[in-house]
């Protein structure tokens, strides 16, 4: 056995997969609309994932019994990313280039929309982020849109808030760097609340997505002597934040973003997360007969369980691709794209959405506060 | 063996790389992109295996080195494209890969050093460790992106690029290791006392083992930033050294044609599981590497070079 | 000053669940010499046990009773053993000759499978599930410092499983068996003692030890889902490492100073973005000092 015979093993895989790229797309044409999602419905971020994919399937089968579009029905094909950088591109080249998939959806992580963004604009097919907020992820391609709202919206919205509501002059900013939700949300808040002047900033500490002990950080905190805290991040870090603020003996409010809508965060934070604020997209309280009619009908889809905003957003995405679909009478990517480009006023759960011109959704945000264990409306801002 | 042979493959396997490449805008790119994961892979378990299968040096931290030369590479690409005629652009490509090999060769100096004085699990904890280190430093380096990733790479890696730096990393470490300096990695694997009583500098033997292990997982990194056009600090975490260790291991540490087999196997592996078993597939695949393991533990495939020690 | 005694609670309260992990890393490894990859999904079964065990047990003694509460530990230990046992037999018993290696991708293997198969939405789904109190917790507060009751439940019972095992280790039959396993394996088998049977047990134990630290951390995070045990996995390895694998006491301290490690470097705000890193980069620095841990002791190989 020598070093040729090594080497003759690289070239014949070379063979090997010379002869597997022979196959051309074996997606069906026959009638459905191939709709591509993909979701991290395993790994570290599943949590958000299964959340976000509940409320494109609930979407996707409701629009089915209402006889779907254009006389067709949908099919949605959903890929794991298994929340793992590299997957993505993977699987979007797949719904593509092997499934057919006429548009894709997805997904929570800006970090994997934004590789799966590359595959789709070379392959010219729309993409539908559900809740990517980082501004960076449409600027990818004029084939790239998002429903939600993009980081220096909320983070203007929040510094507002703390300013004109809380009447706070010392904020601390507390921020997950693993995560560019987080930053960017941080970013944009910090520009806000110092823009107008009066206010300061008294701390900034930095924790990584999924730690348990947070106790470091907030003694810092609690010894700048904040009068609210700025927590941009997701439900289960946020519960257990406030958690262990109040064990501290931190008593100012916490506020953070839409990435704390969840009943999860009071199911988890029960009496500690009492009285702090998040923004959001809708309220149920205060919102249109939509939103009420989505929880009732998540409900019912999934055990009981009350959706957070992240399947709100997924929801939104898929009925925002139908109405697409709708109005350009056509699956044709490129009119599908100019259509969705178009697209205003469109009734969503998540509120009125108009798509600008850097294909991002404007739609007002509101404010609610924790009390009583429930969500209760405080305000609406409009952008 | 003849060296003419080896030669001759290593210009034969990158011109039908390059001839295979030539075609490659006819291919679905599902296929093309797993074939361009399977050749870094490849790339990245080979290099590994120099490492913790030739020298017996246990390293957890090839993903960092990864992480090094990727970034490196497409900040390279990023930064100087537009300074230069497009004609010039493949050789832009190829100087970006070597930078990036060179600078992760000099993070595998730096962490060759302490391999010096630590042995097994201490020093998988240090190369560990240092991945960590690398991925934290990115995450909190806003030129090249921080967490927020770095985009808007150019799709520059193809077929040829991939699989004919696959071969010249196969050749050079196989040749490496069958020369008469290579035998010294063996030696320091199989008994670093005895190799050290012989006149072998353990101490050097390890720390080129690190550096050229580290170049080669460096130009791996550079490919993949290439192919995917996106890096983000979380791709390159603990697990997926995890996953570039299992290659070596199952492959049969220290054999290289096996290593090659098993880089090939667990990259395609899960994307043919995808269509037949859909939500369990990592279930089924998981099942696979214990089965793997029972069925062959001294390694898939024991024809590669490797005469020393019996397991 | 005060603050630098806030911080220095804080990190001996990450610390001691850090300790509590890395105690049944360290033993496994002591006895077999291999990274038992698989005990931080052990961890998480622990969690998940207790988790569906606690409705029916606070129906028979009321919510939050600390004799239910012991009741849930004790179970889920119990089920967390024979889980462990079952995976040694199964898994890493058919290698046992093997190079380690071997077995340590054998325990990547078994650590994928139960992660991906609890995280089926036919098994425990993927989602984060509040953990219930098992027991009332309350913050005490003192000249400015605050500390929490869960947390001194956590260094207490790292102190009584410590000496626990170290006894057991040291003082009985079986310990011995244990330590003579270890020192070696084929005269220890001369010597009349059932390799298996040691070997059986010594999972065991570290997998009971894996679910009492499961539970405990599951009280902390306040949530649990089936991935909860890889961060704090890794750090208890480290942990264990850094006091000198194979070594209880030793595994203990590792886990306190990394605890600590971390704390003062996450508690300066200039640095705490670099957090992680900081830890492992003074990580490192130990261990050039000290190549074989804390309490380690240096091994010299002979010719």
């Amino acid at each position: 056995m020598n070093a040729t015979s090594t080497l003759r093993i690289p070239f014949f895989l070379l063979l090997a997969c010379a002869s597997l790229t022979g196959c051309g797309p074996g997606g069906s044409h026959s009638g459905e609309i191939l709709v591509g999602e993909f979701a991290s419905l395993t790994g570290k971020e599943a949590t958000f994932g299964v959340s976000s994919h509940e409320g494109t399937q609930l979407a996707i089968d409701e629009l089915n019994s209402a006889g779907g579009a254009l006389g067709r029905k949908f099919k949605l094909l959903t890929e794991d990313t298994r929340s793992t950088a590299g997957e993505s591109s993977t699987v979007v080249n797949k719904l593509i280039a092997r499934d057919g998939a006429i548009a894709i959806l997805g997904e929570v992580a800006s970090s994997r929309s934004l590789e799966a963004a590359a595959v789709c604009q070379q392959a010219k097919i729309p993409m539908i982020s559900p809740s990517s907020t980082n501004p960076q992820v449409t600027e990818t391609g004029d084939y790239i849109f998002r429903v939600c709202f993009i980081d220096p919206f909320q983070g203007t919205v929040m510094a507002n808030f703390a300013r004109n509501t809380l009447k706070a002059k010392r904020v601390a900013v507390f921020t997950d760097v693993k995560s560019d939700y987080s930053k960017g949300l941080a970013k944009y808040f910090k520009e806000g609340f110092l823009k107008s002047g009066g206010g300061e900033i008294v701390a900034e500490l930095d924790f990584n997505g999924g730690d348990k002990d947070f106790k470091a950080q907030l003694t810092s905190i609690k010894a700048a002597k904040p009068e609210a805290i700025f927590v941009p991040c997701y439900y289960t870090d946020a519960a257990l934040i406030c958690i262990q603020a109040r064990q501290l003996g931190l008593n100012a409010p916490l506020f953070g973003g839409d990435g704390w809508e969840s009943d999860q965060l009071v199911k988890i934070g029960a009496e500690a997360v009492e009285g702090n604020y998040f923004s959001t997209h809708y309220s149920p309280d205060a919102g249109s007969d939509k939103g009420k009619r989505f929880v009732e009908a998540y409900k019912k889809a999934f055990n009981g369980k009350v959706p957070d905003a992240m399947a709100a957003l997924g929801y939104d995405s898929a009925m925002l691709l139908a109405d697409a679909i709708r109005r350009c009478g056509s699956t044709d990517s490129q009119k599908l794209r100019d259509t969705l480009a178009a697209t205003k006023d469109l009734d969503a759960v998540t509120g009125r959405t108009t798509i600008d011109s850097h294909r991002d959704a404007t739609k007002s945000a509101v404010i609610l506060q924790v009390k009583g264990g429930s969500f209760k409306y405080i305000e609406t801002i409009n952008p | 063996m003849t060296h003419l042979g080896a030669k001759r493959f290593l210009i034969a396997a990158i011109a039908a790389a390059a001839a295979v490449s030539a075609f490659s805008s006819s291919f679905n790119s599902y296929f093309l992109s797993v074939a361009i994961d399977v050749g870094v892979n490849i790339i990245l378990a080979v290099s590994l295996n120099l490492i913790n299968g030739h020298t017996g040096q246990f390293s957890l931290g090839h993903a960092g080195f990864m992480a090094v030369g990727g970034y490196t590479a497409a900040v390279c690409t990023l930064r100087l494209s537009p300074l230069i005629p497009p004609e010039l652009q493949p050789a832009l490509f190829l100087f970006a890969l070597l930078a990036g090999g060179l600078l992760a060769a000099a993070a595998g100096l730096i962490v060759g050093v302490p391999s010096l004085r630590l042995r097994g699990d201490y020093l998988a904890v240090v190369t560990l460790g240092f991945g960590e280190i690398i991925r934290v430093l990115l995450q909190n380096s806003e030129f090249v992106g921080a967490a927020s990733g770095l985009k808007g790479i150019a799709k520059l890696t193809t077929l040829g690029w991939t699989f004919g730096l696959a071969a010249i990393t196969v050749y050079v470490i196989a040749s490496l290791v069958n020369s008469t300096y290579g035998r010294g990695f063996i030696a320091v694997n199989d008994d670093e006392v005895a190799a050290s009583a012989m006149g072998i500098n353990p101490t050097r033997y390890k720390v080129v083992a690190f550096v050229i292990g580290a170049f080669f997982a460096g130009v791996a990194g550079g490919l993949y930033a290439h192919h995917k056009q996106f890096l983000s600090p979380t791709g390159f975490d603990f697990m997926k050294s995890i996953d570039i260790v299992v290659m070596v291991i199952l492959g049969g540490m220290g054999r290289t044609a096996g290593v090659i087999i098993a880089a090939v196997l667990l990259t395609v592996l899960p994307e043919y599981l995808r269509s037949s078993f859909a939500d369990v597939r990592m279930i089924v695949y998981a099942l696979l590497i214990i089965g793997l393991m029972m069925a062959r533990p001294q390694g898939l495939f024991t024809l590669g070079p490797r005469k020393a020690k019996s397991a | 000053m005060s603050q630098f005694l806030q911080q220095l609670i804080n990190g001996l309260a990450l610390g001691s669940i850090y300790a509590l992990i890395a105690l049944g890393y360290t033993m496994v490894y002591g006895v077999l010499r291999f990274i038992n990859f698989a005990h931080s999904d052990v961890l998480m079964l622990g969690a998940f046990a207790a988790y569906f065990l606690n409705p029916s047990i606070e129906r028979t003694f009321g919510p939050q009773s600390i004799p239910g509460a012991l009741l849930v530990v004790l179970l889920s230990a119990l089920i967390c053993a024979a889980l462990g046992i079952l995976i040694e037999i199964l898994a890493y018993r058919p290698l046992r000759n093997r190079p380690k290696l071997t077995v340590l991708i054998t325990a990547i293997g078994v650590s994928l499978f139960i992660e991906y198969t609890c995280q089926h939405r036919s098994v425990f789904r993927a989602e984060t599930r509040p953990f219930p109190n098992l027991f009332p917790s309350r913050d005490f507060q003192w000249l400015g410092l605050a500390v929490n009751s869960n947390d001194l439940v956590v260094l207490a019972a790292t102190a009584v499983l410590l000496t626990a095992l170290w006894f057991i280790v040291q003082r009985t039959k079986t310990g011995t068996a244990m330590r003579a396993v270890a020192f070696n394996p084929q005269a220890a088998a001369l010597m009349g003692i059932n390799i298996n049977r040691v070997i059986s047990f010594t999972f065991g134990l570290g997998s009971a030890l894996a679910a009492i630290a499961g539970i405990l951390y599951a009280l902390k995070a306040r949530g649990i889902e089936p991935l909860m045990g890889v961060t704090p996995g890794l750090r208890a390895f480290t942990a264990a490492v850094l006091g000198g694998i194979g070594n209880l006491p030793g595994a203990a301290l590792g886990g306190f100073v990394l605890g600590a490690l971390e704390t003062f470097a996450g508690g300066i705000p200039a640095i705490s973005n670099y957090r992680d890193g900081i830890a492992f980069a003074l990580l490192i620095l130990i261990l050039l000092f000290r190549p074989a841990g804390l309490l380690g002791k240096p091994q010299t190989e002979k010719v």
